[in-house]
Formats: structure tokens, sequence, C-alpha cells
């Protein structure tokens, strides 16, 4: 479980503070699919990284009682210089992990193949992608956190992160931040819409899609409407 | 893990500041580092200790050419290698640390990763350049003759541990500055240089006029440097130094530097 209470986090800005997240509370149980949606520069990023723990927040507290991925996402944290490989090493010697045998999972599931012994700075970004998503998968976690992962790639390495992410991984609690509705559609059971810098909770996804669709300037007449438009 | 025969494990806890996470974290990180750095080709990582090796290499054969006057009776080469490393132990640590965040802020994605572990790993990395640069010199030369052995080993480590922590003080409180306000990065640079010919590289105390030498004695690296002189070489000098005035700067440096570190991962503008 984990359990967010009172949760502000404030940031400096060249025009103040400005107050990002204010008065979050959120409990996540074991095994429950969370689709997080809102504008940009709602929080959805600042949350997902407070909850990871790779940045305090103002206030409140946050109780971890299961293990918590770092926040997943397909670009970041690779140094240039380095080879795909030693991003490997890197990622299990700080987990704590075994090596060789995530190497040939990264091996096989990145088909990134003899490019794993060159520079990162020499990947294409599809090619990183598929680095990055492999290294995500090395380290098991009860608790996934997701930020807008999984738009990129071809039809066929979306379909394996798929298999590999919500078919191997269907016990596992997750957190997905996206702006894909037939992808939170599918996956999650719980919704949260922010809000100016708190959320909303939904079970339903028609609804909360809609309202989301109305804050960002795109909604539509009605309900039936947007559904119509869905499919 | 890639199968789901381990569905049992609860997965990978990294909670909490355990000294195992944190010497795993090190250990990453030193090695990250290394790689980066030097990466595999031709020597690698011995760069680490071949680059001070050969700066100080280049300023012995140097002075020793131009039989530059220091002012005392100790053997030119003895004077050089002290004086040149003890400048990359204090100079190179915090000119390390300038921007280290930016390169690595990646990697804070990472709950046990913390700032000030990407700070020590780039410290403890050069520290060990130049400590491993001075005693494989110092050596050699030894070995051949061009050198005296040290007459006091313990009060040579002695001086060059506080000169190493007057480094790693320094390049906190200098790294820490850098991240806050960006304008100090460019001023160390030149900053250092004008420290570089008072901070003893190229003389001893001793050998200063008495009003002149009270005011270098200020810079504590000085101090440091006067401490492991004075082991090695001390029937041939006289060694003017303040141990307290050292420590007390190195404790303000080191606290400066910490709360700078701890500063910077709290006022961490929105990314």
């Amino acid at each position: 479980m984990i359990r967010l209470t009172d949760v502000t986090k404030d940031y400096p800005s060249n025009h103040g503070v400005r107050h990002i997240l204010k008065g979050i509370n959120l409990t996540i149980y074991p095994g429950e699919r969370i689709g997080i949606l809102g504008k940009n520069g709602a929080g959805k990023s600042t949350l997902i990284r407070l909850i990871s723990g790779a940045e305090p927040p103002t206030s409140g507290s946050i109780e971890r009682n299961m293990s918590v991925s770092w926040p997943l996402a397909f670009s970041g944290g690779f140094q240039g210089g380095l080879t795909g490989a030693d991003n490997v090493r890197f990622i299990c010697r700080i987990y704590g992990v075994d090596y060789h045998p995530r190497f040939k999972f990264v091996e096989e599931f990145s088909e990134l193949g003899s490019y794993l012994h060159e520079p990162v700075s020499t990947y294409s970004s599809g090619m990183r992608a598929r680095l990055a998503f492999a290294i995500s998968m090395t380290v098991d976690f009860d608790c996934y956190l997701i930020d807008e992962v999984l738009a990129v790639g071809d039809q066929r390495f979306r379909d394996r992160c798929r298999v590999e992410l919500f078919e191997r991984r269907k016990d596992k609690a997750m957190l997905i931040v996206s702006h894909s509705h037939r992808y939170l559609k599918g996956n999650c059971d719980r919704f949260l819409l922010f809000k100016d810098g708190t959320i909303e909770e939904h079970s339903d996804f028609e609804e909360v899609y809609f309202q989301y669709k109305q804050q960002i300037g795109e909604g539509f007449q009605s309900k039936e409407e947007m559904v119509r438009e869905m499919n | 893990m890639p199968n789901n025969e381990q569905t049992a494990d609860p997965g990978v806890r990294v909670d909490g500041r355990s000294w195992t996470i944190q010497r795993r974290v090190l250990g990453a990180l030193l090695l990250r580092e290394l790689l980066t750095r030097y990466g595999r080709n031709n020597i690698g990582f011995l760069w680490l200790f071949v680059e001070p090796m050969l700066f100080t290499l280049v300023i012995t054969a140097f002075w020793t050419a131009t039989r530059q006057i220091h002012g005392s009776n100790i053997p030119i080469v003895a004077f050089a290698v002290t004086g040149y490393s003890s400048l990359l132990l204090w100079r190179n640590l915090p000119s390390r640390c300038i921007g280290a965040l930016k390169a690595n802020i990646a990697l804070l994605f990472h709950r046990q990763v913390s700032i000030l572990d990407v700070y020590i790993a780039r410290i403890f990395l050069e520290m060990v350049g130049a400590t491993t640069s001075l005693v494989v010199l110092s050596m050699v030369f030894t070995l051949m003759g061009w050198m005296p052995a040290p007459e006091d080993v313990l009060e040579v480590i002695f001086g060059w541990t506080l000169l190493a922590w007057f480094g790693t003080g320094l390049a906190m409180t200098v790294g820490g500055l850098s991240e806050k306000f960006d304008v100090f990065g460019r001023l160390w640079p030149p900053f250092s240089y004008i420290m570089f010919p008072l901070s003893g590289v190229a003389f001893i105390a001793d050998a200063l006029p008495p009003n002149f030498r009270e005011i270098v004695l200020w810079l504590p690296q000085l101090n440091a440097l006067e401490i492991m002189r004075e082991g090695w070489f001390g029937s041939l000098m006289r060694a003017h130094y303040d141990l307290g005035y050292l420590c007390i700067c190195n404790l303000l440096l080191t606290f400066s530097g910490l709360s700078l570190i701890r500063q910077i991962g709290l006022d961490a503008r929105e990314e």
C-alpha cells in the first residue's frame, strides 16, 4: 500500500512560488491500476516523482509499504557516452540485482543486438525507447509508475510492451499518466483527474474523460457524442 | 524480472538509507564516472592517474631545466612533486564538482541516488587520482635517487589528508554555489588561478618575507602543504602553519558545502 496524506508541492519560479500540488490524499492498494489525466503542467509528473521518492513533498507525508519503481519514461536517463550494457549494469548495481539474467532479457527484448555495446549517443530515438523500456522491466517492483510512455515505437514494439507490462505483470499496481483514451480505458480501474492542484477520483472512464476534454478546451456537446467519436 | 516465476518476490525495496544501499550506489556511480570520463579506449581508466602524473612530470621537468629558485635546500624534484600534487588535489576537486549535478540529473529519478552521492563519487575519484599520482611519482623518484624518502610518513599522510579534507569541503561549497548561481561556476577558474601562485606550489613559507608570509598563510591549503612538507623534509626546512586554523577552515567549508547541497535539493525547480 502507498498512502499520501495532505501532500503539497511548491516550486520556486521567476514569478514567485508556484503551488503545483495543493493537498493530495490518495491510497494505492496492491494490484490497482490508476489512470491519471490532467492538463499539461497540472502536476501529473510531479505527483509521479513524489510517489517514486525522487523528490520530497513540501508538506504532508508519503508512506510506502510496497516497492515502487522509478518514474518510467521512454527517453530519459541515458549518458550518451555509455553503452546500453553500461546502463543496464548501472541499474542492476544500484538496485542490487544480478546482472547476467537481466542483460539477457534486455538483449532479447530490445532487439538491439551488437548496438548494446555501442555508446547510446549512436542510437536512434526508437532504439533508445526500446532500451529504456527493456531496462525498466529488469527490476521487479510491486508498483510501477508510468509517465506517458507507451506512445512510441512501431506497432509490434508497442504490442510487446503491452504484453510485458499488462499481461506478465497483471498483479502489480500501476499509476499511468496518459492522454490516450484507448490506453487508459482498457487498462485502468481507477481514474484521477487533476483540477487546480488537487485530484478528483472517478471510477467511470467516460465521465472522467468527458470532464478532461472540457478542461483542455476540446469539449464535446454531450457524453454520447464523445463516446461515438472515441469508437 | 523477465519471467513471472518470481512473483513471490516482493520486489526491490530501496527505502531508507542503509549502509548497504549507500555503498551500492557509490560503487555504481564511481564506475559510471570512470567510464564516462575515460571510456574504454587505449589505457581507459588508467588516465585517472596518468593525467595528473603527466602534469606533475611536465612541471618538474620545466622547473629542473630552468632551475627555478624556491628558496630552500630541498631538491627541486621533491619540491615540484609535493607542490604540484597538492595543487592538483585542492584545485581539481572543486573543478570537477562544477556542473556535476547537471551531468547526473537523470539519475536522481532513482530515489536511492542523492545529490550528495553524485558529489562524493566525483570527489573520491579525483582524490584517488591525485594520491596515486603522488605515491607513484615519489616512489619512482626516490628509487632513482632524485628525491629523498619522507622523514615522517605519518606526518606526510596527516598533511595530505588535511589537504584532501580541505579540497572536499571546498569542492562541495564551490559545487553547491555554482548550482545556485551560474556565475560562480565561471568565477572559480580565475579565482583558483589567483590562489595558485600563493598556495605554496613554488615556494615554502619560510622563504617569504615575514609580513607577506603572514598574509599568504591565511590560505588553508598552504598550511596543509607546509605540514606535509615538514613530514617529508623536516630537517631541511622550517615549516610555518596553524593546525587549528586549518581545521576550523575545513570544518566551516564542510558544513557550508553540506548545507548548500541540501539547499540545492530543496530548491530544485520543476523540470
